[in-house]
């Protein structure tokens, strides 16, 4: 009888090795500047490509292996979700306002972050990194469509969700995501790498991901916690390629460090910018709160980051200088986010409401030093003319800052009654900024910044309103108009939750799913 | 020294693979959170394959770990024995 022999297997280290070394060429009748013509415009210099590693040693085979098998489970909870009326067995549908504000202001850039990493794949020379963009390139699109598959189920429930690539385009807020993304692509390969892979995916994407999933978890929408660990399980890998990135880049020349710092400066700014969103979302949006957005960032930034540029400072990199205005920010920030947002609720593609006084008490006790002194008092006030029929919807378009596109909302570091207001003038222009770092960003890029698409100028401009619109005519409602362009229902996807559809259907249909009608 | 950690998902998978973390590692700290598990160590944290074999009876691929994982900080380096998370300082 023959007998079966186990064929040696070849170790991680060499499997890695074989599998991404050695495959390419070196051309001889193409320059190489021409077949990669971004690798030196940015001042980076790479001596010696072979050095790159993938800490986690995946192979394309491998690689299709377990993410396969994560699909599959993904799937089969989704179905299960799906078929049991998962969306009923939510907190409340306040909750469901966290998933249209995802799958508007997240879902998409997933999808632009799965185009950024085929570009940068393309570009580099090394095979080694090559391979890493191409799995990360996947990963994204296939955040992107399982993002909306899942949501895809509450979109037959609810409202606000029915064109979220539309209002992601448009939609005066998710210019806020959307031109973060838009600004990673259009730089350079080399910093793309270090704004999404470092900055973005290894200090910031846990106060992304970790709070929204466990909210979800412990909200009891199954649907996004099932998605949101299956992205995060890629998410792990992004990470680590990230830091692989810039310690690559870091010892390949003693030239790359300026470089690198400022980008690690202006990218960490610009993604926790975008993070006020999370920011709100945790503190306000969750009916069933993980933990505050400050002890959130303290444990995710302040100590695992401030690890990281520990680590770090044996090449020279040190720890972005905005993390002082951070820490003074984050008793502000996500009470002045949602404010504002309570504020536009009639220009939204989601339902604001007010905290009541179980959640009014929560916030007092994460935010001893902030909230009773500067924030309840302003929401008491809303909410007793809310309770008068007064409920405030402001009308007035805000100005935003140039670089980072959120409103001019924040207030000076240090003085939580000042709003912070930077100006720049450029050319014939004048700019404006919500911080010295926004604002520092732009001096160093102008060129690139007068370019921003402001919703609120865009707006003024006239450009935000259907076609064949005629804002001339007597009694012409703009707001009116911009939603029309927003593809929003005024009265239906917008306004305060408390008197909504989503509030009167849930309500409805959970009475149903309990008793024999 | 500053502290590196793991993040998994709360299942029947990762059961196994946390109590290997704690065995090898008797200064992790666990923390459970709603459908998650962070486990902190000081300046290092090392997941070794014999020792999840020994607990689910099995061969394992240290890179099955790749489905459950949620989030982790520190250098890493896998090898087919090991997986370890540290910082240089």
């Amino acid at each position: 009888m023959d007998m079966q022999v186990a064929k040696k297997k070849l170790g991680l280290k060499e499997r890695y090795a074989v599998m991404t070394r050695g495959l390419d060429w070196v051309p001889s009748y193409q320059k190489m500047e021409d077949i990669y013509p971004y690798m030196t415009y940015e001042g980076i210099k790479i001596h010696d490509w072979d050095k790159w590693e993938d800490p986690f040693r995946l192979t394309m085979d491998a690689y299709w292996k377990y993410q396969s098998e994560k699909e599959r489970k993904l799937y089969a909870v989704l179905d299960a979700f799906n078929q049991n009326n998962g969306h009923l067995n939510v907190t409340d549908a306040r909750y469901i306002n966290t998933v249209k504000l995802f799958v508007s202001g997240i879902s998409p850039l997933e999808y632009v972050a799965h185009r950024g990493f085929a570009h940068a794949g393309r570009q580099f020379p090394g095979p080694g990194p090559r391979v890493a963009c191409l799995m990360q390139s996947l990963d994204e699109i296939r955040h992107a469509q399982t993002q909306v598959h899942a949501v895809a189920n509450y979109n037959k429930y609810y409202n606000g969700m029915h064109d979220f690539h539309h209002a992601h385009d448009r939609v005066w807020f998710l210019s806020v995501p959307k031109s973060f993304f838009d600004d990673a692509i259009t730089a350079g390969p080399f910093e793309f790498m270090v704004s999404i892979g470092f900055s973005f995916e290894y200090v910031l994407t846990n106060l992304l991901f970790v709070p929204f999933v466990s909210g979800a978890a412990y909200n009891g929408d199954m649907g996004t916690m099932t998605f949101g660990f299956s992205a995060q399980s890629d998410e792990a890998r992004h990470m680590t390629l990230g830091l692989e990135v810039i310690k690559f880049i870091l010892e390949q020349d003693p030239d790359n460090l300026p470089i690198v710092q400022r980008w690690i400066d202006k990218w960490t700014w610009r993604g926790y910018r975008v993070l006020t969103l999370v920011a709100m979302m945790m503190d306000y949006m969750l009916p069933k709160r993980t933990m505050s957005w400050k002890e959130a960032w303290e444990i995710y930034f302040e100590e695992n980051g401030g690890a990281l540029f520990k680590d770090l400072a044996r090449y020279g990199i040190t720890m972005p200088k905005c993390a002082e205005q951070i820490a003074l920010e984050k008793d502000h920030l996500s009470h002045q986010a949602w404010s504002t947002f309570y504020n536009y609720a009639a220009a939204a593609n989601f339902h604001t409401w007010m905290p009541d006084e179980d959640e009014m008490a929560w916030l007092s006790a994460k935010y001893p030093n902030s909230y009773d002194k500067y924030y309840r008092p302003r929401m008491e006030y809303w909410r007793e003319q809310a309770a008068k029929g007064n409920r405030f919807y402001n009308k007035t378009l805000p100005m935003l800052c140039q670089t980072c596109q959120v409103p001019m909302i924040f207030t000076e570091p240090g003085d939580p009654t000042k709003t912070c207001y930077r100006e720049v003038d450029y050319k014939d222009s004048k700019y404006h900024f919500c911080s010295d770092h926004c604002k520092a960003i732009f001096e160093h890029e102008p060129e690139k910044y007068v370019q921003s698409w402001l919703p609120v100028h865009q707006i003024y401009q006239g450009n935000c309103f259907p076609e064949g619109t005629d804002p001339t005519v007597e009694g012409f409602d703009p707001l009116a108009a911009v939603l029309k362009y927003y593809h929003l229902e005024s009265g239906r996807d917008n306004l305060d939750f408390e008197g909504s559809e989503d509030q009167k259907n849930f309500d409805e249909w959970r009475g149903m799913a309990t008793k024999n009608v | 020294m500053s502290t590196v950690f793991i993040a998994l998902q709360t299942n029947e998978d990762t059961r196994p693979i946390i109590e290997a973390i704690v065995q090898d590692n008797p200064a992790a700290i666990v923390n459970e959170a709603p459908a998650m598990v962070k486990i902190d160590a000081e300046g290092k944290l090392v997941i070794r394959r014999e020792t999840v074999e020994e607990l689910i009876g099995r061969p394992y691929d240290l890179q099955e770990l790749q489905v459950n994982l949620i989030t982790m900080s520190g250098n890493l380096d896998q090898t087919d024995d090991e997986m370890t998370l540290y910082w240089n300082a």
